[in-house]
């Protein structure tokens, strides 16, 4: 008995290792390359044999990389806060109250996560160019949103169905108004949902590429995915690969920073103990 | 401490769904009373309507004699324990405990005092700072009887407050609900659909079924005087034996051999205008095994004979059943009955009779027996509409 179950613990862990190293390697290799020089970049080591922080400082030497930054946080941020906003009010309402049209309400967001987007690149294209919003943040903030919608909404209905709603009534009887039940009991139990949305819309919009290399033609509101392609042609650059992967490295602390910040209120199973044994 | 009065509540639900129709209780202060019924009969749906937790559709609803149907739950000042207990998650025992007081604004020090004083009074002192997923079922249930008693309130409501508790917690907590109640005084509505908690907990209890009520009185009214088959088969446990029966020449024919009208019930068959068909109630407890009686008593009652089905000892008494010859007594209100009970002791071969026997009593599985009993504190009943036609004015 206790050799089959250690026998099954060696196999999962050799699992474990096996889909680890294929998640990371090549994570691990764009950091190896960032921090390369120029000469040894190519001289496959999975370690770099001379270490330098050159490609960080070129990258950030250059109005293009800091600008395109700034235009990643700010449209991702933006367009996370109005998607989880309205997408907490659907949602809500979707979990709780019965209105007409709520089947078609779920239907048609389920519909537009469905919808392939490259075929809108092209009628958004031109709609944004007529209605000046082509190369602005709210020509990638809006798309962003119709599309990040349908993910908020499942994932946060998802969320507020697990929530007792009979504590909204507990709340009530012990004399609570409903903003002051809403405040002081529903809100932190649907906390984590709401910051588990959040990180998921915000990966959404910080990952775009498709939009953001369609719907910008400057470094008015170029996101990093975008000019990350830019600095290929680039002159300044011989070799730009040190750099592309210093830029790949510099964007993906964000996320974890995002994902390590709100883990701790991601408390898994939060609502244990509410009802019943 | 509040006098709470039902008068003719309805409640619809929007789909259409009568829940509750035209429910009159007067609840006098300081009463424990207890709503009991099947599942789906209204009972939530009642207790509910006194809490604010939904709207009455019809009838009012006074609390110390003011009309309170528009008031919001947090004005009428009425505390309630959820059959899921519905604790507060993110806050520790003490702060769900104190949770009430803090929305009405009460002073730290009083707060800490009265947590203080209801957590020794549910044996929760050492629990105050865990959270409640962390606690058993009891401790919870301790918990949300505290955060219900911390405040003073004039009434508590009780929905299934022990239901999701094992078996010998909930008779252990039932006896501190009742002596708790007892201690502070406070108004009470309980809601179970267990009989025995009824019974053990009231000082009045309200049978209900399909959203009316059937009978209100203390226990021992309900047990001796059940005014129609439903109340007499759900009260009482086993459930009352039910037999079809003729009324002809001053006796009744029944499966059990012909049984002779007593003066008294000949009397109160009378007045209620007894059809010919009737169907006789009989409880368990009736019954006694007849080698243990003298001659005048066993002269004094009726004897049959039968072959004990199973035998159970519970070690004080025995539970003999027997499967006795003829037809099973058939109507509306008994099907209802054992539908709505889930009761599916249904046999083909002839009606079942449950009989409680003394300890002493030589009853073999699979042998006959001379079964006695007593034809004065049988029930008769109107197969029709299910209403008593021996009830003592
Ligand atoms: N929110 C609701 N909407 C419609 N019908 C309901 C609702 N709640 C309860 N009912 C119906 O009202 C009846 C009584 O329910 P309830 O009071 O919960 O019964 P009990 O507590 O006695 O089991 C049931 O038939 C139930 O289906
Ligand atoms: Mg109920």
């Amino acid at each position: 008995m206790a050799t089959s179950q250690s026998g099954a613990k060696a196999r999962w862990a050799l699992i474990d290792v096996v889909v680890l190293v294929y998640a990371l390697v090549p994570v691990l290799w764009i950091v190896s390359l960032s921090f390369k020089t120029k000469e040894t970049l190519a001289d496959k080591n999975f370690i770099p044999r001379e270490w330098t922080w050159q490609n960080y400082a070129d990258i950030f030497t250059t109005n293009q990389f800091l600008r395109a930054l700034l235009n990643s946080v700010g449209i991702a941020v933006i367009a996370t806060l109005i998607a989880v906003v309205l997408g907490t009010m659907a949602a809500y309402a979707i979990a709780r109250l019965d209105f007409p049209g709520k089947r078609v309400l779920v239907g048609v967001s389920l519909l537009i996560a469905m919808f392939p987007q490259v075929s809108l690149v092209t009628p958004l294209f031109e709609m944004e160019r007529s209605l000046g919003l082509f190369d602005t943040w709210p020509g990638l903030i809006l798309p962003y949103i119709t599309f990040a919608l349908p993910l908020a909404i499942y994932t946060l209905s998802a969320f507020f169905r697990e929530i007792p709603w009979e504590l909204e009534k507990a709340a009530k009887m012990d004399g609570a108004t409903p903003a002051q039940a809403f405040r002081r009991v529903i809100a932190p139990l649907a906390a984590p949902g709401v910051f588990t949305t959040a990180i998921l819309v915000f990966i959404f919009c910080w990952n775009d590429f498709l939009f953001a290399i369609s719907l910008t033609s400057t470094t008015s509101s170029r996101t990093v995915p975008a000019a990350l392609s830019f600095f290929q042609g680039s002159s300044q650059f011989e070799d730009p690969t040190g750099t592309v992967s210093a830029a790949a490295v510099v964007i993906t602390v964000p996320i974890i920073l995002f994902v390590l910040f709100f883990q701790r209120r991601i408390v898994a199973g939060l609502t244990s103990g509410a009802v019943k044994g | 401490m509040a006098e709470i009065v039902l008068d003719k509540v309805t409640k619809r639900y929007p789909d259409g769904a009568l829940a509750v129709s035209d429910v009159d209780i007067t609840i006098a202060d300081g009463e424990f009373i207890i709503l009991v019924g099947p599942s789906g009969c209204g009972k939530s749906t009642t207790l509910n309507m006194i809490a604010g937790l939904e709207d009455i559709t019809d009838g009012e609803l006074r609390i110390d004699g003011q009309r309170v149907n528009e008031r919001a739950p947090k004005d009428r000042d009425i505390a309630m324990v959820f059959q899921s207990y519905a604790l507060y998650p993110h806050m520790s025992v003490r702060e769900n405990m104190a949770f009430p007081l803090r929305l009405a604004h009460v002073d730290k020090e009083t707060i800490n005092r009265k947590v203080e004083d209801a957590a020794r009074i549910l044996d929760l002192g050492q629990h105050l700072d865990r959270k409640p997923g962390n606690l058993s079922g009891g401790q919870r249930q301790r918990v949300a009887m505290g955060r219900a008693i911390v405040r003073d309130p004039k009434a508590f409501l009780m929905d299934e407050p022990l239901s999701n508790l094992d078996a010998k917690l909930r008779v252990q907590m039932r006896t501190s609900v009742a002596k708790l109640q007892r201690r502070l005084g406070t108004t009470t509505v309980y809601v179970t659909h267990d009989q025995t908690e009824a019974m053990t907990l009231g000082d009045r209890v309200v049978v209900m079924r399909g959203g009316l009520v059937q009978q209100i009185g203390s226990p021992q009214a309900l047990y001796d005087q059940p005014v129609n088959l439903f109340v007499a088969g759900f009260i009482g446990s086993p459930s009352m034996n039910f037999l079809p029966a003729t009324l002809a020449d001053g006796q009744l024919n029944t499966p059990l051999g012909a049984v002779p009208l007593t003066d008294r019930i000949r009397r109160l068959a009378e007045a209620a205008k007894a059809p010919r068909e009737v169907i006789v109630g009989l409880r368990p407890e009736h019954f006694e095994d007849a080698e243990l009686l003298d001659d005048t008593e066993r002269a004094r009652g009726v004897t049959f004979t039968a072959t004990v089905e199973v035998l159970e000892s519970m070690g004080s008494d025995k539970f003999a059943y027997f499967l006795v010859e003829g037809e099973t007594a058939t109507s509306a209100e008994l099907d209802t009955l054992a539908a709505e009970t889930g009761s599916t002791e249904m046999t083909d071969s002839g009606p079942q009779i449950v009989t409680r026997l003394s300890a002493a009593s030589a009853a073999h599985e699979g042998a006959e027996l001379d079964v006695w009993f007593d034809p004065d504190k049988l029930h008769l009943f109107d197969p029709g509409d299910g209403r008593t036609l021996t009830h003592v004015k």
